[in-house]
C-alpha cells in the first residue's frame, strides 16, 4: 500500500493546474473561438460553423489541407519503408553497425530548420543537383521541383524521410533484437528463405511496433511547420503550404483569429482521428 | 550462414553495397553544406556545390558568427547563439527537475486520480502547438511575460511537462516500492527519500532527459519565434531569417556556415552521447 503524502500532492498540484489550464483550457478556448465571428479581435458571440464554411471555401486552406494528405501518405510510406528496410539489413550482423546507425540517425538530432535549409540548397536549380548534373555535360538536365507549384510538395518528402528514417530504424531495430531466438532456429531448420521469414513471420510479430511508428509519423505530419517554413516557405505562392503554417500565418501575420482557430481545430481533430483508435487499442491490449 | 557459399556471398556484397550507398545519401547533404561553407562566393558561382573546395578557408564561418545580416541587423549568429544558451539552461534544468519530481510523486506515493493525471499528460503531449498558441499568447501577455526571456522559458517548461513526467514516471515505476518503505521506516519523508534514495539511482535517466530536452529546446523554432520576442530570438529563428533574406546576392557560404553553427551543439550532443540520445528520442518521440 502506498502512503499518502501532503508533499506529493503539493508537488503535483501546480502541474495538474497548469496542464488543465494551458493544454485543455486553451484547446477549448481555441475550439470556441472557431465557432464565433472573431476576426482581427476575438469575439465571443456564438456564430455556428461560419468559420469552417469560409475555411473550406478558401483556396489556400484547401491546398494546405490536401497537401497534408499527399505529404503524409508519401512521408509515411518512405520513412517506414526505408526505416524498416535499414533496420532489417543492419540486424543481419553487419560490421560497423555502430557507424551505420550513427549516420542514419544524425539528421534526427538537428533542427528541422537546418534540415529544410540544407535540402533547399541541395535541390535548388541554380546551385544544387540540377547545376551539378549540367556541369557533368547533360546541358538539358532539369530538376526544378522545388520551384514548381505542382512539384514543390514532393521535395518536402525527401527532407522529411531523410530527417526521420533514423527514428524508425532505431525503434524497429530494438524490436528485431527482441525477437525470440527460437523462431530463428525453427525457420532455419525448416529452410524457409530469409525474405519470407521477415515478411511472413518476424514483421507480423512486430505489428504493434509498426503501428506505433505509423502513428508517430502521422502525428508529426499533422504538426509539420518548421520544415516547410525553412525549405519552401510554403511556396511557390502557397503551393506547398501545410495546415501548421496556415494557422501560424493567419493567427500572427494576417491577424485573423477566427480562421486560424478553425484551422487549428481541424488540426486537433486530425490528431485525435489518428490517436483515438490507437490509444484505445494500446490500452485494451495492456489490460489483457 | 557460413555453409551457404557463393550466393550468400553475393547477397552479403549486395547488402553492404546498399547500406554504404544509403549511408552516402544520408551523409551527402551535411558534407555538401560543410564543403560549401568553406568556399568563396566566386568558387560557388563557378563550380557545383558537390565539388570539394579548392582552398578551404573559414572566412564564411567568421562572417556568419560575427556579421551575418537579418535585414539591417548585422550582428551575426553569435547573438542568437547566446540567446539560445540563455533560454536553454533554465528551461532544461527546471523542466527536468519538474519531470523528476512529478514522476516520483506519481509512482511512489498515493495520489488521488493518479491514472487520470497520467492520461491527461499523455494526451497533452500530442496536442499540436498551433492549437493552443493563440490562447497561450493571451495568457502570457496578461501575466506580463509575453515576448520576454521568462516567457519563452515558461513555455518550454510547460511543453516539457508531459514527456518529462512520463519519462521519469516510467523509470521510477520500475523501482521497487520497498525502497520507499524502508526509507519511511528509517524516518525519511517525501523530500528526503527523493534526494537521498531516488536521485542517486536516477543518473542514467537524468542524462537521457537532459539530452532530450537540450536537443529539443535548442532545435525549437515556433515557440522561440512567437514567445521569445525580438531581444531574445533563439539561434534557429535568426538562422531562418538570415537564410531567407532575399535582398542582394545570396551568400550561400555564409548561410551554410550559419546553419552548421546552429546544428553544431545538438550534433555534438548526439555524437558524444550515442545510446542515451537514442533512448531519449524513442521514449520522447511523441513530443513536438
Amino acid at each position: 500500500m502506498r502512503i499518502r503524502s501532503l508533499a506529493a500532492k503539493a508537488v503535483l498540484s501546480p502541474t495538474v493546474m497548469v496542464i488543465l489550464v494551458c493544454f485543455y483550457g486553451c484547446a477549448v478556448w481555441t475550439a470556441y473561438l472557431s465557432v464565433t465571428r472573431s476576426a482581427l479581435l476575438p469575439n465571443y458571440q456564438f456564430a455556428g460553423l461560419v468559420q469552417y464554411v469560409r475555411l473550406f471555401g478558401t483556396p489556400r486552406w484547401n491546398v494546405a489541407w490536401s497537401n497534408m494528405f499527399l505529404f503524409g501518405v508519401l512521408d509515411i510510406m518512405g520513412t517506414l519503408g526505408l526505416g524498416v528496410l535499414l533496420a532489417v539489413l543492419i540486424d543481419r550482423q553487419v560490421r560497423f553497425e555502430g557507424a551505420f546507425r550513427t549516420i542514419f540517425l544524425y539528421p534526427l538530432s538537428i533542427s528541422f530548420i537546418v534540415t529544410g535549409l540544407t535540402w533547399q540548397w541541395v535541390l535548388s536549380p541554380t546551385i544544387g543537383v540540377q547545376n551539378f548534373v549540367r556541369g557533368l555535360g547533360w546541358n538539358d538536365f532539369v530538376f526544378d521541383w522545388i520551384t514548381r507549384p505542382d512539384r514543390a510538395i514532393y521535395t518536402l518528402v525527401f527532407a522529411g524521410v531523410w530527417h526521420q528514417t533514423g527514428l524508425i530504424m532505431a525503434i524497429m531495430l530494438a524490436g528485431l533484437r527482441g525477437v525470440d531466438r527460437e523462431i530463428w532456429r525453427a525457420t532455419r531448420v525448416e529452410a524457409i528463405p530469409l525474405w519470407r521469414v521477415y515478411l511472413s513471420i518476424v514483421l507480423p510479430m512486430l505489428r504493434p511496433l509498426l503501428v506505433t511508428c505509423i502513428v508517430l509519423i502521422a502525428i508529426a505530419v499533422v504538426k509539420s511547420y518548421d520544415l516547410v517554413v525553412a525549405m519552401t516557405g510554403g511556396g511557390p505562392g502557397y503551393a506547398s503550404d501545410l495546415p501548421g503554417k496556415f494557422v501560424v500565418d493567419f493567427a500572427f501575420e494576417r491577424a485573423n483569429i477566427g480562421q486560424a482557430s478553425a484551422a487549428a481545430a481541424v488540426m486537433l481533430g486530425s490528431v485525435l482521428t489518428v490517436l483515438a483508435p490507437y490509444l484505445y487499442l494500446e490500452l485494451s491490449r495492456r489490460d489483457r | 550462414m557460413s555453409a551457404a557459399g557463393a550466393p550468400a556471398r553475393i547477397g552479403r556484397f549486395g547488402l553492404y553495397a546498399f547500406l554504404i550507398g544509403m549511408a552516402l545519401l544520408f551523409a551527402i547533404p551535411l558534407l555538401v553544406v560543410i564543403s560549401t561553407s568553406l568556399k568563396s562566393l566566386d568558387e560557388i558561382r563557378a563550380f557545383s556545390i558537390f565539388v570539394p573546395p579548392s582552398s578551404p578557408h573559414f572566412a564564411a564561418w567568421w562572417k556568419a558568427w560575427y556579421a551575418a545580416c537579418t535585414g539591417l541587423n548585422c550582428g551575426g549568429v553569435h547573438v542568437g547563439f547566446w540567446n539560445s544558451v540563455r533560454i536553454l539552461i533554465p528551461s532544461v534544468t527546471l523542466s527536468v527537475l519538474a519531470g523528476a519530481l512529478n514522476g516520483y510523486a506519481l509512482s511512489h506515493w498515493r495520489v488521488p486520480g493518479a491514472d487520470l493525471i497520467l492520461l491527461a499528460l499523455l494526451l497533452g503531449a500530442f496536442i499540436p502547438y498551433q492549437v493552443i498558441l493563440y490562447p497561450l499568447v493571451k495568457i502570457t501577455s496578461s501575466i506580463g511575460i509575453y515576448s520576454s526571456l521568462p516567457g519563452i522559458i515558461a513555455v518550454h517548461i510547460l511543453f516539457g511537462l508531459p514527456v518529462m513526467t512520463l519519462l521519469f514516471r516510467n523509470f521510477y515505476a520500475g523501482l521497487p516500492d520497498e525502497l520507499v518503505k524502508a526509507a519511511r521506516v528509517d524516518g525519511a519523508g517525501f523530500w528526503r527519500i527523493f534526494v537521498s534514495v531516488m536521485l542517486p539511482l536516477s543518473v542514467n535517466i537524468l542524462i537521457v532527459a537532459t539530452i532530450l530536452q537540450t536537443t529539443g529546446i535548442w532545435n525549437d523554432y515556433l515557440l522561440g519565434l512567437i514567445f521569445a520576442g525580438r531581444e531574445n530570438q533563439p539561434m534557429t529563428v535568426q538562422l531562418n531569417a538570415i537564410a531567407t533574406t532575399s535582398t542582394g546576392e545570396i551568400e550561400y557560404n555564409v548561410n551554410m556556415a550559419a546553419a552548421l553553427l546552429t546544428a553544431l551543439p545538438p550534433l555534438l550532443v548526439y555524437f558524444a552521447s550515442g545510446r542515451f540520445f537514442v533512448r531519449g528520442i524513442t521514449a520522447g518521440a511523441v513530443k513536438g
